[in-house]
């Protein structure tokens, strides 16, 4: 019980409180992000040193592209993973989806947000059948999405035909992956977005202390907070920068990717955080039978989820449709599911269910599009490259197995 | 002398060819902490889980505030103000005590969470209870000890305005300092004025806050009596026999 003995509140709480606290955290198994952390800057500075090409703003423009798709088929992961569940199928869900739009687009006319609507549908449905059947039936999420991993690798070769690709020129499906913010565009997204998470820091601590609640440590928020104004500042003055070949190509400005999928985190973890809905993922992923006694009902949570999973996979599908121009067989085929649930667990998320972020789903897949891009630049072939990346979630799973473990004896 | 709160008039239930509970009567009043005793498979669970409307009785008449009800599911019993807590306590480790407290009743704005609201809330409710041995209400409850453990499954049960709290067997898997704790607040409870319904094995703990013993034995009401009436030879006797030695003030 040592561990988790807090400041009295008579003594008013200081920096180096609120530090031994977190370590006391720490200790007692709540890491949060801090693995992620820590490896992508380890990560980061390796590559680094040894490759001067690493820490271009062109490389890291080419980053941040290269790791959406994962990223997001991650953070619709993240809801099934704080159940306990898994889903395999989420690649080929990604890719099946990915194909229903290209070939609307591309072969039936329909309009472009039309098509996004639809394959979010399919999606949302496959996800649906997914969750019916392990949360009615209770079929085990694994055999579930093993099956549909397969059927779902079907479905994407009957769509493209055998060894065909499906290509797309539509040019808003393109631009995602593809264009840029200009330069004044930039500065607006930034100044506005840190300006926004500023303002609901502020309004947060200002309602607690109108509630008359302890509020967090002021001096603690505001040293958070601008370390990572610094730290996005100078990933953002990166992509300011001139990252083409000037004469003739001129390349700059914030990646349409990169506020694509702020929006997402911010959504995801609203409803993960301030809804009962979010809530209650967690508490049946915590304790499903305590949740189903408080009333609430665990087989909608459990179905929901899914539902969520599978409809933002394919989001996922659409980057990689625009990523690669076309929708082939092997469309979230291959690593991507493994590298997705690797970067959920690598940012931090539990596979036993109850604990995990939306962010973790960023910070893990930007790890492992780290391990493929830094390796791929120092002419390192695929095999090291999954043998790197194997090692590095096997050390995340291990520490997350390692930190329930120091929960448990405290 | 006050009319109960809680009465069960009686209530039969069988499973299958297995008669539970034969025409039990059971009583519970307001300020008072009534212990439901009895040997392994007397029936206790099962009248609980009556009140608590898992399971309906065959026959047989449940009153609350002198009016006949009828239980059929636990939305019922919770509508009445009857809380139950269960002997694993049903807490999710991941979450911190404020959101245990809330679970599956959320204070809301619209969709989103009122977190201020619940934590002042929580924070009140602890203090009314007089628990102090909790520091930090946002701390996960995987971090909390046992007594504390049940301390806010109790503090869960009482943040309702409920009327009726029924424990099972709230002390079983505490050490000697945290049964105190726990037997503390069961008595403050009912100091409140709420119906507190204790099951336990332990008479030591049953005598020390209980007010009234209703003892079952083999599915029967073997008696209904005052703590201040009876000994614990006597109550041991009703528990293994269905019968006692004569002693005064037999309330049924």
């Amino acid at each position: 019980m040592s561990a988790t003995t807090e400041v009295p509140a008579t003594q008013g709480p200081n920096l180096k409180m609120a530090f031994n606290d977190y370590i006391s955290r720490v200790k007692s198994g709540d890491i949060g992000a801090l693995p992620a952390v820590l490896g992508l800057v380890a990560l980061c500075g390796i590559f680094a040193a040894i490759s001067e090409f690493f820490f271009t703003p062109r490389n890291f423009a080419n980053l941040l592209t290269q790791a959406a798709p994962v990223i997001v088929i991650a953070m619709g992961l993240v809801f099934v993973l704080l159940l306990g569940e898994i889903d395999l199928s989420a690649g080929y869900a990604a890719g099946v989806t990915g194909a229903v739009l290209v070939l609307l687009i591309s072969n039936h006319n329909v309009p472009w947000y039309l098509a996004i609507l639809v394959s979010v549908a399919v999606g949302m449905g496959f996800g649906l059948v997914l969750g019916t059947l392990v949360a009615r039936l209770g079929i085990p999420s694994f055999v579930v999405t093993l099956a549909a991993f397969l059927a779902f690798q079907g479905i994407l070769l009957l769509l493209a035909g055998e060894g065909g690709t499906i290509s797309i020129s539509n040019k808003y499906i393109l631009a995602v992956e593809n264009n840029n913010l200009s330069v004044a565009q930039s500065w607006m997204f930034y100044i506005g977005a840190m300006g926004l998470y500023v303002l609901s820091g502020l309004n947060r601590i200002n309602g607690r202390r109108k509630a008359g609640l302890k509020t967090e440590l002021i001096k603690l928020w505001a040293l958070k907070t601008i370390g990572l104004l610094v730290i996005t500042f100078v990933g953002f003055l990166s992509l300011v920068a001139e990252r083409g070949d000037p004469p003739r190509i001129s390349t700059k400005g914030i990646p349409l990717i990169v506020p694509v999928i702020l929006i997402m985190l911010v959504v995801g973890t609203f409803v993960l955080n301030r809804t009962a809905f979010g809530r209650h993922i967690y508490a049946v992923g915590g304790n499903a039978e305590a949740a189903r006694r408080a009333g609430i009902n665990v087989k909608r949570v459990r179905t929901a989820a899914f539902v969520i999973c599978s409809g933002i996979a394919s989001i996922a599908g659409l980057l990689f449709a625009s990523r690669a121009n076309s929708i082939s067989p092997t469309t979230g085929g291959s690593s991507t599911l493994l590298y997705a649930v690797g970067a959920a667990v690598i940012g931090g998320t539990s596979l036993f269910g109850g604990k995990g972020k939306m962010r973790d789903a960023i910070l893990g897949g930007l790890v492992v599009a780290v391990i493929d891009n830094g390796m791929g630049l120092l002419g390192y072939g695929a095999g090291i490259q999954y043998l790197v990346t194997g090692g590095v979630l096997l050390v995340s799973a291990g520490v997350d197995a390692f930190s329930r473990k120091g929960a448990n004896a405290s | 002398m006050t009319d109960p709160i809680l009465s069960l008039k009686g209530i039969n239930k069988s499973f299958g060819p297995v008669h539970v509970l034969r025409g039990v009567d059971f009583d519970a009043y307001p300020g008072e902490v009534t212990a439901l005793v009895g040997d392994n498979g007397a029936g206790k669970s099962t009248l609980i889980k009556c009140i608590a409307g898992i399971y309906t009785p065959e026959s047989g008449d449940i009153f609350f505030n002198n009016e006949k009800v009828s239980i059929h599911g636990p939305r019922d019993s919770t509508a009445l103000g009857i809380e139950i807590v269960y002997q694993d306590l049903a807490l999710c480790d991941n979450l911190d005590i404020v959101h245990n407290m809330f679970l599956g009743r959320e204070v809301k704005n619209g969709y989103i969470l009122n977190e201020a609201n619940m934590e002042a809330l929580a924070r009140q409710t602890l203090d009314g209870l007089s628990v102090r041995t909790v520091k930090s209400i946002r701390q996960t409850v995987a971090s909390l000890s046992g007594g504390q453990r049940q301390t806010v499954a109790i503090a869960r049960a009482v943040l309702w305005n409920s009327k009726v709290v029924i424990l099972d067997e709230p002390t079983a898997a505490l050490g000697v300092a945290q049964t105190e704790q726990v037997l503390n607040l069961v008595r403050r409870l009912a100091d409140k004025g709420l119906a507190v319904i204790l099951i336990s094995h332990n008479l030591n703990d049953v005598f020390q806050v209980a007010d009234n013993i209703s003892a079952l034995y083999l599915g029967q009401m073997a008696g209904q009596v005052k703590k201040k009436e009876v000994t614990t030879s006597q109550v041991i006797e009703l528990i293994t026999t269905g019968k006692s030695t004569p002693f005064t003030g037999v309330r049924s």
